[in-house]
């Protein structure tokens, strides 16, 4: 019953991986940058959510949606202000500056909402599910997480290949120039791209917060970091490999933590990151793409 | 106390950006003689230090008005006089010493301070190289004292005293206070190993409990940053812990409780002075922490009328309508302890701060010596150690209660 319950968990705590994930993967695949600042933008979407819930009374699904659209304008602040003058930089600009984003929305954060942690009260107040006389316990926020995880894996491909936008993200990001040429707005496509990656911070800040109910303005920061890895493990720029990989990454490191030991489960977690891009280097799901010279 | 610890990589993330309440800030010198900087001879000049202002502040103003409202008894009953003047450090060590020498310009003679441990490393090596007589109320690391087991490059400080505990201490409490009130049969234990103040507790704890045969069933660690507990709560509970030991701080411990109730796993908790806080928590369900048990030398809902006396005395000095934590009690009883000392060991407000420092280090290690007051019957050893009997306090309806006289 140990192992199920580990994998439970792991399913679990891979699910907010994998949505974090997806939303890295998705900036990067069209705009072609690592925006690190989404796990912060993933602190601010707890955040948002926590004052509408305990200062504001406001029902939790209002709380979710205000916090969805407040990350969403912030995304999309955040790439007029910070990423948009660098269009044409280098991508080392870029990266940099969206580590200099990423100090910048943490210490904000510190300013706001002080150092204190806060606790995070879940979005879902129901009781756990026990199953096989109480030896089993899922709770409610577990199974939402993973179905938010596939909704949003299924939503994202469906609309990246369905819809008129989603073709245009695509366009730009196999060529932005040819995009352009083609009467496509990039500058346009890429806010959007933005747009929809924050609002998944978003939820994914809710989801993470709810499963693991502490609140602070580091709070991204790991996920984060996490997440990236379970976007390369399973391909960045691949929207089924975000999934894969995060899924994948959280039961790696529950198991680590339960049979190998609680110190080693994060340096294991990385290690996979490591064979993982020395066997497949465009990761489990990734397209190799051979660059012209 | 060692809540601090934990916050110290907060608090340099934080230097300068909170927004420091001004009001407090200029409370440093309030002391209306301070003026007269050479010593009329009856006076006693007592100086203290802690965070008035900035992130720690809630320490810091509870150790201020603990030792106010001491100070003002001590005044009230007439035998000696004494004048407190309490300096702000911000949880910062360079201004904590800056502080200790704007208090000895003034002419301080004993120092009660300084109230968080970090800064309280800086000022004792101060204090000791000064002859300045020194009793925190509740810096609890051994760095503070000098502990025996430092070694050469953390020498002595003969002159530095603690009224709570050290940190190890704890966990033999725990495990003698567990064992005797029998509350659990198969014991787990989750703690921090990145962090001194919890390993310290959980080696000491574990020792005690070989001692005294206490069956350890499972032993999980963490390290900070970390928010998923599901794999160390469901070894406890699948080992059937009935009692979880949490030698920890609340943020994790918070984390700690909603997983368990997330596996419907219902264990008595155990915590120690890390776990004080937990209910002010902000946005904390109070639900999660009820039948809480943890150990801590003072209880502000507790009956006795010196208890009730002080709480009272408090929320009039501080103006406020919640009640003394333990940095509080500690403070006071800081001062109480000193005046007694004073008393038995004839000193006069005439004498130098060196002279009185050797007078009341004699006074502390005389093994006859015991101060009896909020925080329990305390004596000192030379190591500058307390012993006292901790208090089990148990969370009821969000409240702490006293545990033994259920």
């Amino acid at each position: 019953m140990g192992f199920i319950t580990n994998m439970i968990n792991g399913i679990s705590l891979g699910s907010v991986y994998a949505i974090i994930a997806l939303g890295y993967t998705m900036v990067y695949g069209i705009a072609k940058m690592l925006n690190f600042a989404h796990g912060d933008v993933i602190m601010v979407g707890g955040y948002i959510c926590f004052i509408a819930m305990n200062n504001l009374g406001l029902p939790p699904v209002v709380a979710v949606l205000l916090s969805i659209v407040g990350c969403t304008c912030l995304g999309i602040v955040v790439e007029r202000l910070a990423y948009k003058p660098l269009r044409e930089a280098p991508s080392l600009a870029v990266l940099i500056t969206a580590i200099g984003v990423s100090y910048f929305l943490q210490n904000t954060a510190l300013l706001v909402w002080g150092a204190d942690p806060k606790a995070f009260r879940s979005i879902l107040d129901l009781p756990s599910i026990k199953l096989f006389n109480g030896q089993l316990t899922v709770s409610p926020i577990s199974l939402v997480t993973v179905a938010a995880c596939v909704a949003i894996m299924v939503g994202l491909t469906l609309f990246t290949t369905r819809t008129k936008m989603g073709k245009a993200m695509r366009a730009c990001s196999e060529d932005k120039g040819a995009a352009q040429l083609m009467g496509i707005n990039v500058n346009t496509t890429i806010s959007m791209v933005f747009a929809i990656g924050s609002g998944l911070a978003a939820i994914a800040g809710v989801l993470l917060c709810s499963t693991y109910p502490t609140l602070m303005p580091t709070t991204g920061s790991l996920p984060g970091i996490k997440a990236f890895t379970a976007a390369v493990i399973g391909g960045i720029g691949s929207i089924p490999g975000a999934a894969l990989g995060g899924v994948l990454l959280g039961i790696i490191e529950i198991f680590a933590k339960a049979y190998i030991g609680t110190q080693l489960a994060d340096a294991i977690v990385f290690a996979v990151l490591i064979v993982v891009l020395l066997i497949r280097p465009a990761g489990l799901l990734g397209k190799e793409i051979h660059e012209k010279v | 106390m060692n809540t601090l610890n934990l916050s110290r990589r907060s608090f340099v993330q934080l230097s300068g950006a909170v927004a420091a309440s001004a009001v407090l800030a200029g409370c440093g010198g309030g002391s209306s003689d301070g003026g007269s900087a050479s010593n009329d001879g009856t006076t006693f000049k007592i100086g203290g230090i802690g965070p008035v202002t900035g992130a720690a502040a809630i320490y810091g103003n509870a150790t201020k008005y603990g030792a106010q409202v001491a100070i003002d008894e001590v005044n009230a009953a007439g035998t000696i006089k004494m004048d407190l003047n309490w300096q702000d450090d911000e949880h910062d060590p360079e201004k904590s010493v800056n502080a200790y020498n704007t208090l000895k310009d003034w002419g301080m003679q004993i120092l009660v301070g300084t109230t968080t441990t970090t800064p309280c490393v800086a000022v004792s090596t101060e204090t000791n190289a000064d002859r300045i007589f020194e009793l925190t109320p509740s810096a609890s690391s051994v760095n503070v004292i000098g502990g025996e087991e430092i070694g050469a490059d953390n020498p002595r400080k003969d002159n530095v005293f603690q009224m709570c505990f050290t940190d190890p201490n704890q966990g033999t409490a725990s495990a003698q206070y567990i064992a005797d009130k029998k509350l659990g049969t198969k014991i787990a234990i989750i703690y921090n190993n990145a962090d001194a103040y919890s390993t310290g507790i959980y080696q000491k704890f574990i020792d005690e409990s070989k001692a005294l045969n206490l069956d350890i069933v499972s032993t999980q660690t963490f390290t900070d940053d970390q928010t998923d507990f599901s794999v160390q709560v469901g070894d406890a509970k699948s080992k059937g812990a009935d009692l979880l030991f949490l030698p920890i701080y609340y943020t994790p411990a918070s984390l700690i409780l909603a997983e368990a109730k997330k596996q419907d796993y219902a264990p008595k908790f155990f915590g120690v002075d890390g776990m004080d806080g937990i209910l002010t928590l902000e946005g904390f369900d109070t639900a999660l922490a009820e039948g809480v048990m943890l150990l801590t030398p003072f209880v502000a809902t507790a009956e006795d009328d010196a208890t009730k006396a002080f709480v009272e005395a408090y929320k009039k000095a501080a103006g406020t309508s919640e009640n003394p934590n333990q940095f509080a009690a500690d403070a006071y009883d800081c001062v109480k302890a000193i005046a007694q000392a004073i008393e038995a060991a004839g000193i006069t407000p005439d004498m130098t701060a060196s002279d009185i420092c050797d007078a009341l280090i004699a006074q502390f290690t005389d093994s006859s010596f015991t101060y009896s007051g909020l925080t329990g019957e305390s004596s000192w050893s030379t190591t500058g150690e307390v012993t006292k009997t901790p208090k089990g306090m148990v969370i009821e309806n969000g409240i702490y209660m006293p545990l033994d006289e259920e």
